[in-house]
């Protein structure tokens, strides 16, 4: 039915694994410790939520993953290999969306393949990937003329089209507003299950986690630690009033020393 | 026409076309050109200027066309429309060419050779055209060469100085140093260097426009946003990739302030390096007129000079609407 499942280079799920990794930034001279001593594998095609409160770490952790940035103390591997620099196999969908405001919808989506030098053989990739995120018809639109979450499914589509195998999302649906935040989660499900990539998605909204993953790690205040994981094994769609949703959200709010009402 | 009529009224500038149709201010300004063409031909110069006759025609001429469009304009639709904006101008100009003609030569109040009636610069035109185009033929080859090879060295160095920190540290102190010299400063050690005078001015109207390209270039590379490099990055651009399709298009706003600069400081040192040892060109030209106090070719010079700046910059602000569509448009 997706168009990403019928693809040239369908994305072939990578696992990630995070070992011991810790990492400090020196401010001002000064010694701030932001991740400590994290530990996390993901098996390829998984979906795993990362949970914790803001300024906690959670970008920091995923620029480590996506190879932006390298840890001060532990390692990262992407299917066993050790992440040493940015690769299109696995894509950061950043909290802002980013987009390139001098490049309309259709250049922003082809950047990845542009850069790569594959846009001859693969310009359709483009279009279906602008359907999949239902903006055909902006296609020659710039940034400025998009809302909030058209610019993040133009950025959600820059990254689909590259087909990475590991999918990076730092609180993508953040900014939105709830409708739009509701109708971007369904798809973005939807484009999970059949792509069938690896996804770790940070975000700090409770039920977000529990409507999309497989997995939740509750990070805890600066500097990080895993404090607990859950494991969700409902069935899609979720409901939210679920008795087993209810009870996990009440367990995780507590994790996260909120008293749930 | 209606619309028209009703938005007259809410316009900082009146373009009004009344119900009666009959444009007023069309036929206020067909009134002052009439004028100014019955003065001309009518009064005797104090001194003899000569093209009287042929300023007199060409205002009478304009005079009675104003006077047809202030009859005529409601039926003209948009082209009408543009019109009637300028009107209060096509008034102004009118009443400024009556001053100008009356205080010089119709009563010598401004005296000559130190001013000059618009028909002394008409006869200016009609007696020297060709040695004026080949002025401007010679000074726009030595713009030209000297402004583009000033931009292109400028914009390579301004983008390797933002870029690249090791040419920054060596680089931005010299330019820090160098750039607030004005490029007319150089002419004796230039005037020694070059081969020619010729060679010589080339290059001083390419460092005067080289230099603020190449500080407003390293100054919008070095303010690109690091979200847009990370971006690229993570989608698999290598370094080539990050300064030529982000870097270099980020930074455009900043770009097209140093080619505005640098096109106003190459016209300035472009007349001050002709008159110092050209044997043709604008410059040239005023120098050597001045030398004979004929204040009427300077005048009829000048007049062409601030048309061709004026037309120059008015390109380059259709190169940049051009480049940066993806902009918000401001005012200018
Ligand atoms: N480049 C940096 N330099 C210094 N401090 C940083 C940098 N990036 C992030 N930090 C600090 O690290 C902490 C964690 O940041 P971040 O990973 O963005 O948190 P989160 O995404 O969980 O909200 C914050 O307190 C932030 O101020
Ligand atoms: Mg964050």
């Amino acid at each position: 039915m997706s168009a990403l499942a019928q693809t040239d280079g369908p994305a072939r799920a990578l696992s990630l694994d995070i070992r011991s990794v810790s990492h400090h930034y020196d401010i001002a001279g000064t010694r701030f410790d932001v991740l400590d001593d994290i530990s996390l594998s993901l098996t390829p095609g998984e979906f795993v939520a990362l949970l914790g409160p803001s300024g906690c770490g959670k970008s920091t952790l995923l620029r480590l993953a996506a190879g932006l940035e390298h840890p001060r103390q532990g390692t990262l591997l992407e299917d066993g290999n050790q992440i040493e620099a940015p690769d299109p196999s696995r894509l950061l969908v950043f909290q802002d969306p980013t987009l390139f405001p001098w490049r309309t919808v259709r250049r922003n989506v082809a950047t990845g393949l542009e850069a790569r030098g594959l846009l001859p053989q693969r310009a359709h990739r483009i279009d279906e990937a602008l359907s999949l995120v239902r903006l055909e018809d902006f296609a020659d639109a710039y940034p400025r003329q998009l809302s909030g979450g058209m610019a993040q499914r133009v950025a959600l589509a820059r990254a689909l089209v590259n087909d990475p195998g590991l999918l990076l999302l730092d609180e993508p649906f953040g900014k939105l507003d709830s409708l739009t935040r509701l109708s971007l989660q369904t798809e973005f499900l939807r484009l999970w299950q059949t792509a069938g990539f690896t996804a770790l998605l940070v975000t700090h909204d409770v039920e977000e986690a529990l409507l999309l993953a497989g997995r939740i790690v509750v990070l805890s205040d600066r500097p990080a630690r895993v404090l607990a994981e859950f494991r969700i094994t409902a069935d899609y769609p979720r409901h939210r009033d679920d008795p087993d949703f209810v009870r996990l959200r009440r367990d995780i709010l507590h994790e996260l020393g909120v008293q749930s009402v | 026409m209606s619309d028209l009529a009703q938005t007259a009224g809410d316009g900082v500038v009146s373009t009004s076309v009344p119900s009666f149709s009959i444009w007023h201010q069309g036929l206020v300004a067909a009134v002052f050109w009439l004028l100014t063409a019955a003065v001309t031909w009518g009064l005797p110069d104090v001194l003899p200027w000569g093209s009287a006759g042929l300023f007199a025609a060409i205002t009478a001429t304009g005079g009675v066309l104003l006077l047809a469009l202030a009859l005529t304009l409601h039926r003209l639709g948009a082209f009408g429309r543009r019109i009637a904006f300028w009107g209060p101008w096509l008034i102004a100009v009118g009443v400024w060419f009556l001053v100008w003609e009356y205080t010089t030569a119709k009563t010598g109040w401004l005296p000559k050779p130190f001013f000059s009636p618009p028909h002394g610069l008409l006869q200016v035109y009609v007696t020297d055209w060709s040695r004026l185009l080949l002025c401007i033929g010679y000074s726009l080859r030595l713009w030209g060469l000297g402004f583009f090879s000033g931009i292109t060295v400028g914009f390579t160095i301004g983008v390797a100085l933002g870029w690249s920190a090791r040419f920054n540290y060596w680089g931005m102190p010299i330019l820090k140093l160098i750039g607030p010299v004005p490029a007319t400063a150089w002419i004796p050690a230039t005037f020694y260097f070059f081969p020619t005078t010729f060679h010589a001015s080339v290059f001083l109207v390419a460092l005067s426009c080289g230099i603020p390209v190449a500080i407003l270039t390293a100054a919008g590379v070095s303010q690109v946003n690091r979200a847009y490099y990370d971006v690229a990055r993570t989608l698999g651009a290598n370094d080539r990739f990050l300064v030529l399709k982000v870097a270099v298009p980020a930074a455009l706003n900043h770009v097209f302030v140093g080619l505005f600069m640098g096109l106003y400081y190459s016209f300035a040192v472009l007349v001050v390096a002709e008159m110092l040892g050209a044997k043709y060109g604008l410059g040239w030209y005023i120098a050597f007129q001045s030398a004979y106090s004929a204040y009427a070719n300077v005048y009829a010079t000048i007049v062409i000079m601030a048309i061709l700046c004026s037309g120059l910059v008015k390109l380059l602000f259709v190169a940049r609407d051009r480049l940066l569509v993806w902009q918000e448009r401001g005012l200018i």
